[in-house]
C-alpha cells in the first residue's frame, strides 16, 4: 500500500512541476479575469461621445426629443433636407432626424447618417418620440374624459411583474428556484467534468505510453504490481486535475478581487457580482437580461447551505467517478499501443459515449424531466455528465443513489477489465494490437 | 544448496505454450546461465520469478519457501527492455526506483551517492536522464538493480548495448556481488558472452528445457574427443599410416603451418595419437577442441529433433 503512495507522489509532482502545467494554471485565471474585466468594462462604459443631431421636424410635435449631456438635438427651421445634408460635415452633424408631418399615422421617423447609427442613439431617439406621443395622447384622453384623478388612476394600472419559479422540496418545504440559474450551474458543472475527463484521461494514456516506450515499465513492475502502477498514475493525475481546478478558482477569485479594488474603485461589489454571475454561465444563458438578473440575485440570496453543499458534493462525486471510469479505459488503451498515433482505433469507443453524454446534457438542460434525462443520468458512461445537468433542477433521491451505485459498480468492473488489458499490454512491444488480441488478453489469468 | 527452484512450470498464452514443464534449480552463490534462442521462453520464466506473471502450473521456490509477493525486495532485476523516465532527474529517479523496492528515501540517497561516485557519474545526479549518454544510463540502471542488496540478481541480456569497457565493469561488479553471497541468473541468447562466467546453465529451446547442469560437467559430457594439431611439413599419406581409431575430420593448409583435426574413437588416447604422428610431422601445437555452448546447443537441438 505504501508503494502506491510513492507512485502517486511521483505522478503528481512530476506533472505539477512541469512548465506547461504552471503556465496553464496561472495563465487561465488571468485570461478569465481579463474576459471578466472586459465584460464589466463593456457593461459599465457610458457612451461619452458628444454628438449633434440635426432635427427636421415637420410634425406638430414640439421638440419631442430633448438634448442630453452628450447628445445635442438642433431643431432646424426654414431649410431643406438637401441643404442640411450637404452641410452635414461642415456643421459636424452626426445624423439627421426627420420627423414627418404625419408621424401620428405612419408611426415612423427617419435617421439619416453616413455611418451606421449606434443602437443607443437609435433607441434613445425612438423612445423619446414614443414617450412624447404617449404623453400627448394621454393628456388628450384625460382632458376629454374629464374624470377626477384619472391621471393617477392610469398610472396605477402599470404593474410590472417579476416571475418567480418556486418548486416543492423533498420534505414538502417550498424552495425558490430559477430555471436559468439551474441550467447555468448544470451546464457549467457538466462541461467542466467533460473537459476534465478528456484532458486528464488523455494524460493518463500518455503517461502509460511514455512508460512503455521508455521501457521503464518492466523495471517498475518487478517492484510493484501493474495494478498499483496503473492506479497510482490514475489517482496522481486526478490530484493534478483537482489542484489545477482549485487553483483556477482561487486565483481567479484573487485576481478579480484585487483587480476590482484597483481598477474599478467606483464599482460596488454588488454590480460586480451580477456581472460575474452572468459571465459564469456558458453561452446561451448570457442572454439573461437585467430583470432576470434581479431574480437570479434573489434566488442566490435564498440558496440554502444544504442545496449548495449538495451540488458541490454531487459535483465532486461524479467528477471523480466519471474520471476514474474513463481514465481506466484510457490507461488500457495506452498499454495496448506503442505510440500515440496508434491510439486512434481504440479511442473511438471512449470518445463516443463522452461526446454523446455532452449532447444529451444539452438536451436535458431544456427538459430535465424527459426519459432521455432519466436514462442518460443512470447509465454510468453518460451519468457523470448528464446527472450534473439534472441535479440543480432536483433529482429524486432513489435515482441519485441508483446512478451513484451503478457508477461505482461499473468503475470497479471497468478497472478490473482495464487492469487485465494493462497488465498484458505494457509488456507487449512492437506488436500491432487488434480488438481480437485484446479480447484474448482478457482471458489470460495473471 | 538450492537457492531458487522452479518445478514443472507451465505457462500458456493464447495460441502457444511459452513454457512447457520447465524445471530449473539454481544453487546458492552460483552464476546461473539461462540460455536459449530468442523466443525460447527465457523472459517468460524470468517474469515468473519476478512475479510479473504467474505460472499456469508448477511450483516456484525461493530459498526453500514458495515464492511470496514480499520476495520482490530480495530480488534485483535488470530486464532486457530497460529504460528510465527521460524527463526526470537522474538522482530523483534512482531514489524513486529504490523506494519502490522498499528502501527509505534517506537510505537510498546515501547508498546511491556512494555508487554514483564509484561509477563516476555523481556529477550527473541533478541532470535529466535525456542528457545522459547511453552508457551512463546503463550504469544508473545497473546501480538501481543492485542497490537494495538483493539475494537473487537476474540480468536479462545484460551485455546487449553495453560497450566493452562498461561490459567489463559490469562483469567485475557482478562477480564481486557473487563473492559477497548473491545468487545470479543470466539470461541470454548470446551464449558465448556468458559461458566463461557461468558455473551452471540451463538450455531452453521452444518452451522446453533441453539441458542443464554445471558447465564443467556439460562440457565434459559433450566433449568430442577431437584434437587440433598445427604442424610444419608435408605428409599426404597420413590416412594410410594412422590407425583406424583416428579419424581425420579436417585437413587445411596454412601459410605458417598446416592444421589437422582428428577425432579419437574407441577409447584411443591423445598420447597414442601423438606417438603415431611424431615420426612424420613437426608439431607446433596440440590441443583438444572443447565445444562451446553454441556448439553444444546446436548439437542438443539436433539430437532432440531426431528422437
Amino acid at each position: 500500500m505504501n508503494k502506491i503512495f510513492i507512485i502517486i507522489q511521483r505522478e503528481y509532482l512530476s506533472r505539477v512541476k512541469k512548465r506547461s502545467f504552471l503556465i496553464l494554471t496561472f495563465l487561465t485565471p488571468l485570461l478569465i479575469a481579463g474576459i471578466y474585466a472586459f465584460m464589466i468594462w463593456m457593461m459599465l462604459k457610458d457612451d461619452t461621445e458628444k454628438r449633434t443631431i440635426a432635427v427636421l421636424n415637420e410634425s406638430e410635435l414640439v421638440e419631442p426629443v430633448q438634448s442630453s449631456e452628450f447628445t445635442t438635438y438642433n431643431y432646424l427651421q426654414n431649410t431643406t433636407f438637401e441643404d442640411v445634408k450637404s452641410s452635414m460635415e461642415k456643421n459636424g452633424y452626426y445624423a439627421i432626424l426627420v420627423i414627418p408631418k404625419n408621424i401620428l399615422q405612419t408611426k415612423t421617423a427617419e435617421l439619416f447618417s453616413h455611418k451606421q447609427v449606434t443602437i443607443e442613439v437609435k433607441s434613445n431617439v425612438g423612445s423619446q418620440i414614443r414617450q412624447h406621443i404617449e404623453k400627448l395622447k394621454r393628456a388628450k384622453i384625460i382632458a376629454e374624459a374629464n374624470m377626477p384623478n384619472l391621471e393617477e388612476k392610469l398610472a396605477a394600472t402599470k404593474t410590472p411583474i417579476a416571475m418567480r419559479t418556486i418548486k416543492f422540496g423533498e420534505d414538502g418545504e417550498i424552495k425558490q428556484s430559477s430555471t436559468e440559474i439551474a441550467m447555468g450551474i448544470g451546464f457549467a458543472a457538466s462541461f467542466i467534468i467533460y473537459m476534465f475527463i478528456f484532458m486528464y484521461g488523455v494524460q493518463v494514456m500518455r503517461g502509460v505510453i511514455e512508460e512503455k516506450s521508455n521501457r521503464i515499465v518492466e523495471v517498475i513492475i518487478s517492484s510493484v504490481k501493474p495494478f498499483q502502477l496503473m492506479m497510482g498514475k490514475i489517482v496522481g493525475v486526478a490530484m493534478v486535475g483537482l489542484t489545477q481546478f482549485i487553483m483556477w478558482i482561487v486565483l481567479t477569485g484573487i485576481i478579480i478581487t484585487i483587480g476590482s479594488a484597483l481598477v474599478l474603485p467606483g464599482v460596488d461589489m454588488e454590480t460586480l457580482q451580477q456581472a460575474k454571475s452572468v459571465a459564469e454561465l456558458p453561452a446561451g444563458a448570457a442572454s439573461l437580461d437585467a430583470g432576470q438578473l434581479k431574480i437570479a440575485q434573489d434566488i442566490l440570496g435564498t440558496f440554502d447551505l444544504a442545496y449548495v453543499a449538495g451540488i458541490i458534493g454531487a459535483f465532486i462525486f461524479f467528477f471523480l467517478g466519471g474520471y476514474l471510469l474513463y481514465s481506466a479505459l484510457f490507461a488500457a488503451v495506452g498499454s495496448a499501443v506503442d505510440n500515440e498515433t496508434e491510439t486512434q482505433q481504440f479511442m473511438l469507443p471512449i470518445t463516443i459515449p463522452l461526446i454523446l453524454a455532452l449532447y444529451i446534457g444539452f438536451a436535458v438542460a431544456k427538459n430535465p424531466e424527459s426519459s432521455l434525462a432519466f436514462w442518460g443520468s443512470i447509465i454510468p458512461f453518460t451519468s457523470p455528465i448528464v446527472m450534473l445537468v439534472r441535479i440543480p433542477f432536483g433529482v429524486p433521491i432513489w435515482e441519485l443513489l441508483l446512478s451513484m451505485s451503478l457508477l461505482i459498480g461499473t468503475f470497479l468492473l471497468i478497472t478490473w477489465i482495464a487492469a487485465k488489458i494493462y497488465r498484458t499490454g505494457i509488456l507487449m512491444y512492437g506488436k500491432k494490437v487488434s480488438y481480437k488480441e485484446i479480447w484474448k488478453w482478457l482471458r489470460y489469468h495473471n | 544448496m538450492t537457492f531458487f527452484e522452479a518445478k514443472d512450470v507451465v505457462k500458456q498464452y493464447a495460441g502457444h505454450k511459452a513454457l512447457n514443464k520447465v524445471s530449473i534449480s539454481v544453487p546458492k552463490g552460483s552464476i546461473f546461465g539461462l540460455l536459449g534462442p530468442n523466443g525460447a521462453g527465457k523472459t517468460t520464466l524470468i517474469r515468473i520469478i519476478n512475479q510479473i506473471t504467474g505460472p499456469d502450473a508448477g511450483e516456484v521456490f525461493f530459498n526453500g519457501q514458495p515464492l511470496k509477493p514480499e520476495d520482490v525486495k530480495r530480488i534485483g532485476y535488470l530486464p532486457e527492455e530497460r529504460g528510465l523516465y527521460k524527463k526526470m532527474k537522474v538522482g530523483e529517479q534512482a531514489v524513486y526506483l529504490a523506494q519502490l523496492k522498499g528502501m527509505s528515501q534517506k537510505e537510498a540517497t546515501k547508498k546511491l551517492k556512494a555508487w554514483f561516485d564509484k561509477f563516476d557519474i555523481l556529477p550527473w545526479w541533478d541532470k535529466k536522464v535525456e542528457e545522459l549518454s547511453k552508457g551512463m544510463a546503463q550504469k544508473v540502471q545497473f546501480i538501481v538493480t543492485i542497490l537494495h542488496e538483493p539475494e537473487l540478481l537476474i540480468f536479462d541480456e545484460p551485455f546487449s548495448g553495453f560497450d566493452p569497457i562498461n561490459a567489463n565493469l559490469l562483469k567485475k561488479e557482478i562477480l564481486e556481488l557473487r563473492d559477497k553471497g548473491a545468487t545470479i541468473i543470466f539470461s541470454t541468447h548470446n551464449m558465448g558472452s556468458v559461458e566463461e562466467i557461468c558455473d551452471h546453465i540451463a538450455l531452453i529451446n521452444k518452451s522446453e528445457k533441453i539441458l542443464d547442469g554445471p558447465v564443467e560437467q556439460i562440457k565434459k559430457k559433450y566433449r568430442t574427443n577431437t584434437y587440433e594439431i598445427n604442424y610444419i611439413g608435408e605428409f599426404d599419406k597420413l590416412d594410410q599410416v594412422l590407425k583406424a581409431d583416428f579419424e581425420i575430420i579436417d585437413q587445411a593448409k596454412g601459410i605458417e603451418f598446416n592444421t589437422l583435426k582428428i577425432k579419437l574413437n574407441n577409447g584411443s588416447t591423445s598420447n597414442e595419437l601423438l606417438e603415431q604422428l611424431l615420426p612424420y610431422l613437426n608439431i607446433v601445437s596440440f590441443r583438444e577442441i572443447i565445444p562451446n555452448m553454441n556448439d553444444i546447443f546446436i548439437r542438443v537441438v539436433k539430437e532432440s529433433k531426431t528422437i
